[in-house]
């Protein structure tokens, strides 16, 4: 009998042990290529205070140099940014991240409203994935979830990406105990250059309204600033496609006066920011590039910092010794970035050339 | 009993039914022998088994299919 | 909820930790609950269907049971005031049996009613619209069909036919013929349960045992591995091969025939070993349904072994009542004294076995493919009945009979032919199953076994090794089974590191290459629609 329990705890004991430890193999890392589903754990590393944070899609995470905000204003920001977040995931994305701090301003990307329900299973996990545990991150995955999603999946995550065996790349093995920053506090940095295209003409709404549970996510983030004592900024980030028009428009601008919110629609100002989109973006128009970026970011952090009672960190040295470390990530992502492209013409280890 | 044999040794000349007590559980005799069967003992001895007494444990030697014709009979 | 899906995982978890928690005379109340739980999530209006099944079932279970006393009492009664002679007895026999027949009769047409009228209407309905070169002379109803409706009607017909006939006695208890009819692991795909078999461990209190648990436990990981590793994996290809006939002719029909062999097999015995391991696991005993089918060297062994309590259902119930009724042995010395013995000896049993695989084959579903496909089964199982003398002569001749290269020819061409039968239940359609396998006899395109064609099919050329090596680790159980006539378990359960090491091995093997989760369909049963 004492034979038949000894085997029986082992066995259990070594099962569990190789079930997490395929868990750590299996789920993606997203170390190359395909770098967003790294972002939203990325978060819980960073050790500095941040008296902005920015919620919300690429719109954000590709357009807005968080170094060049400390450099130049002293703000210490970070972006909590996802490939094509929803309202609900970026509601609990702030929710989560209220958990660990209060940051005096939460600036918030307004183009993710044309979203009324769950789109897509790949971009739930990249989003969801790396969020820790909280009621926040269940509340997160029961919005997102399409009918075919389990929440079974999101608690073990080996049940999800079990079949992955067939597709193992070095990186998987490279990665099963740590990662590696893709980010700079969620700036996605890309130095090259494509210009802009000319877009297809937008198609006509057919239903011009935000849908009611998108809207209702909204009220519930202003609501939650509100009683935290937080200022939210709307914005829609200055980039002309996906087209943002001009009936979704006048509903945040009524939202916003409603609730006694800023709306600023940056598309109205990109002469003013200086973005020259034969130059500024990285990908024929729909997001920019780091010197549009660094631009987008001088401007706005200057109406930040004109606005808002905002601390230069720059003068805090416990802080500025943790950014000269991000300014130097960044500084070096960027050379690597700029050796590339004089190498190659183009990018080898970022972006689409670097899917695995 | 001799009848019986007969019978059996009809369907299958080569089997020893005197020794043999599982010939439906080793698959002797299938369903289409036990219908054979049946008929031959309605046929010769005109007793007529019915369907639910067609279970393996009357089957499985012809001396429990005696007994079942001699039960049947006595029933009458 | 399908076996295959995390909702009857944890139905199922529940449910063994609740059981075994419990005072033992709340186990089998628990597995009514469990049950009818499980039937409600599935769409409660299942339940009206399979409340009156039992309704009806236990009624006329009763009033037979009552019948029955009444004629006994009376006999009784007679031989104490010294009335009785044995024509009173058979009078009050053939009262009771007559009594009997009325309210059997009735409770069976209404039940089997039921089930043609869920399941055949649309078929019936077709087939006029399609007589009168109509399409839409009669609408096609919506019907619901509930879950499992074929094997819980068949199952209580049988016990309906037991108490008749007086092999059971009727169930006094409703709520304990309402868990006869609805033991839930059965509703999915059978087997069809006997009354007389299943209630003998459904009602009693189980103590947890080791062995038991965790032998059902081990048979339900086995399920798990053939239908997730196996049959949900295979069964891209078979779809893909079966949805396109322009492109996939000649060797791929070969392919499409063999790869639907071991889905359907490994689909089916996989489902029902889960149901065998839950129902061991809560220390029920289920009859087997399968026996090494294809390790048959005939057809009819075949269906000895395969779907087994389905076959001896139709036999008991239909074959031989059919086969010994009064008109058939008239018909039968009919036929011996005017049709000499040849066919003297064949009409009645041709009869009776056309009828039974009509029978079948129309159970199998409400459509003319299945329909022919029965009668294949008739009409191959009648020829090799036919030649038999013939192959016994070949035998004596070359004596071939007993070597081992021998039996494997017979297994394969065993296999090969119900495989090839088959095919009428894989298209759907029986003037395109004869085409698609016409074109495996004359189209040669074998290239496509080395060109890579394979790897179009949906499976890449690892999932090909996990089937491979699947099927390998699953013929190496069944050549240990069919060889040593033993169950594998019983040698593994005396050495504990070897048992649950084979435990831990099956459950990780199957989460890692189960064909389960996002990214795959959760299949249905294939017979979860008969």
């Amino acid at each position: 009998m004492r034979k038949r329990i000894t085997a029986l705890i082992t066995v259990s004991v070594i099962v569990c042990m190789a079930l997490a430890l395929l868990t750590c193999l299996f789920i993606p890392k997203y170390m190359r290529g395909i770098v967003e589903g790294a972002l939203t754990a990325e978060y819980y590393d960073d050790k500095a205070p941040h008296e902005v944070i920015f919620i919300g899609d690429c719109e954000l995470y590709e357009n807005v140099s968080t170094v060049e905000l400390y450099r130049k204003y002293g703000i210490s920001s970070y972006i909590r940014g996802n490939s094509q977040q929803l309202v609900w995931q970026s509601y609990y994305l702030l929710e989560d991240a209220l958990r660990y701090e209060t940051p005096k301003v939460v600036v918030f990307n307004v183009l993710a409203l044309e979203y009324n329900e769950p789109k897509s299973e790949t971009y739930n996990r990249m989003t969801l994935d790396g969020m820790r545990w909280s009621p926040s991150k269940i509340n997160a995955i029961k919005a997102s979830m399409l009918p075919d999603e389990n929440m079974v999946e999101y608690v073990f995550p080996f049940l999800r990406f079990h079949s992955r065996w067939q597709e193992l790349k070095a990186t998987d093995f490279k990665y099963m105990f740590r990662r590696d920053p893709v980010s700079i506090n969620g700036y996605y940095l890309r130095a090259d250059v494509r210009p802009m295209e000319t877009f297809p003409d937008p198609k006509s709404l057919t239903d011009p309204e935000f849908g009611s549970n998108a809207m209702n996510y909204l009220q519930k983030m202003t609501d939650l600033c509100k009683s935290k004592g937080i200022d939210l900024i709307l914005v829609k980030a200055p980039i002309t496609y996906p087209y943002w028009y001009p009936e979704w428009d006048a509903q945040v601008t009524s939202f916003a006066s409603e609730n006694g919110l800023t709306y600023i629609n940056y598309i109205d100002k990109m002469d003013e920011i200086g973005l020259d989109m034969t130059h500024d973006t990285y990908d024929g128009g729909q997001h920019l590039n780091v010197y549009g970026a660094e631009k987008f970011a001088d401007y706005f952090g200057s109406y930040l910092s004109e606005n808002y009672d905002l601390t230069d960190y720059r003068t805090v040295p416990e802080v500025a010794a943790i950014w000269a470390e991000k300014e130097d990530l960044y500084n070096r992502i960027l050379e690597q970035q700029l050796a590339e492209l004089e190498q190659y013409g183009e990018l080898m280890n970022f972006g689409k050339n670097a899917i695995e | 009993m001799d009848e019986i044999i007969a019978i059996l040794k009809e369907l299958h000349p080569d089997v020893d039914y005197e020794t043999n007590k599982s010939l439906v559980d080793n698959r002797i005799i299938d369903s289409f022998d036990i219908i054979s069967i049946v008929a031959e003992i309605d046929d010769r001895l005109d007793v007529q088994i019915p369907a639910e007494e067609i279970i393996p444990e009357n089957f499985n030697s012809a001396e429990a299919l005696a007994a079942l014709v001699k039960r049947l009979e006595d029933e009458d | 909820m399908l076996f295959v899906s995390y909702e009857f995982i944890a139905f199922t978890i529940i449910l063994f930790v609740l059981y075994y928690l419990l005072p033992g005379k709340w186990q089998w109340p628990l597995l009514l609950l469990a049950s009818y739980v499980f039937y409600w999530i599935a769409n409660p209006y299942y339940l009206i269907y399979i409340g009156t099944t039992t309704v009806t079932a236990f009624v006329a279970g009763v009033l037979m049971d009552k019948a029955q006393d009444r004629a006994d009492l009376s006999i009784a009664a007679a031989k104490k005031d010294g009335t009785y002679t044995s024509d009173f007895k058979k009078a009050a026999k053939a009262r009771a049996k007559a009594t009997k027949w009325k309210i059997l009769l009735i409770s069976m047409l209404f039940n089997l009613g039921i089930l043609a009228v869920t399941k055949y209407t649309n078929f019936v309905i077709n087939n006029i619209n399609n007589f009168l070169s109509e399409a839409n002379a009669l609408k096609a109803v919506d019907i619901l069909v509930p879950m499992g409706i074929s094997f819980y009607t068949f199952q209580t017909v049988g016990y309906l036919i037991d108490t008749y006939r007086g092999t059971c006695k009727a169930e006094k208890n409703i709520f304990r013929l309402a868990l006869f009819v609805s033991f839930f692991p059965q509703l999915v795909q059978g087997p069809i349960s006997r009354y007389g078999d299943l209630s003998k461990t459904l009602y009693e209190v189980h103590k947890f045992t080791e062995k038991t648990f965790t032998s059902g436990l081990i048979r339900i990981f086995w399920g798990y591995f053939k239908k997730v590793v196996i049959a949900d994996r295979i069964i891209t290809a078979v779809t893909a091969l079966i949805g396109d006939t322009e492109t996939y002719t000649g060797a791929y029909v070969f392919v499409a025939m063999m790869f639907y062999a071991f889905e359907l097999y490994c689909d089916f015995t996989g489902g029902i070993d889960i149901t065998i391991g839950i129902a061991q696991c809560l220390g029920i005993t289920v009859a087997e349904n399968f026996n090494l089918p294809y390790f048959s060297k005939n057809i009819k062994e075949y269906w000895n072994r395969w779907h087994i309590t389905m076959g001896s259902w139709f036999t008991d119930y239909i074959f031989y009542p059919l086969s010994v009724d009064k008109n058939m042995l008239k018909l039968s010395k009919w036929s011996r004294e005017h049709l000499g013995k040849f066919w003297g000896k064949r009409l009645t049993v041709y009869i009776s076995a056309f009828l039974v695989w009509l029978a079948t084959g129309v159970w199998h579903g409400a459509a003319w493919n299945f329909v022919v496909w029965g009668l294949m089964n008739f009409v191959v199982i009648m020829i090799s009945q036919e030649l038999m003398p013939l192959y016994e002569k070949f035998h004596k001749k070359f004596g071939w009979k007993e070597k081992a290269w021998y039996g494997v020819f017979e297994i394969c061409r065993t296999v090969f032919l119900m495989s090839l039968i088959r095919m009428f239940d894989c298209y759907r359609d029986v003037p395109m199953t004869f085409k698609m396998v016409g074109t495996m006899f004359t189209k040669y395109n074998l290239n496509i076994f080395t060109d890579g064609s394979l790897l179009n099919l949906g499976l890449s050329g690892s999932d090909y090794i996990v089937l491979a090596a699947g099927l390998v680790i699953i013929l190496a159980v069944s050549i240990y089974k069919y060889r040593s006539k033993k169950d594998i378990r019983e040698v593994l359960f005396d050495r504990p590191w070897l048992w649950y090491g084979a435990m831990a091995l099956l459950l990780v093997i199957t989460l890692v290459f189960g064909a389960y989760g996002h990214g795959y369909d959760a299949t249905q049963f294939i017979y979860n629609q008969f």
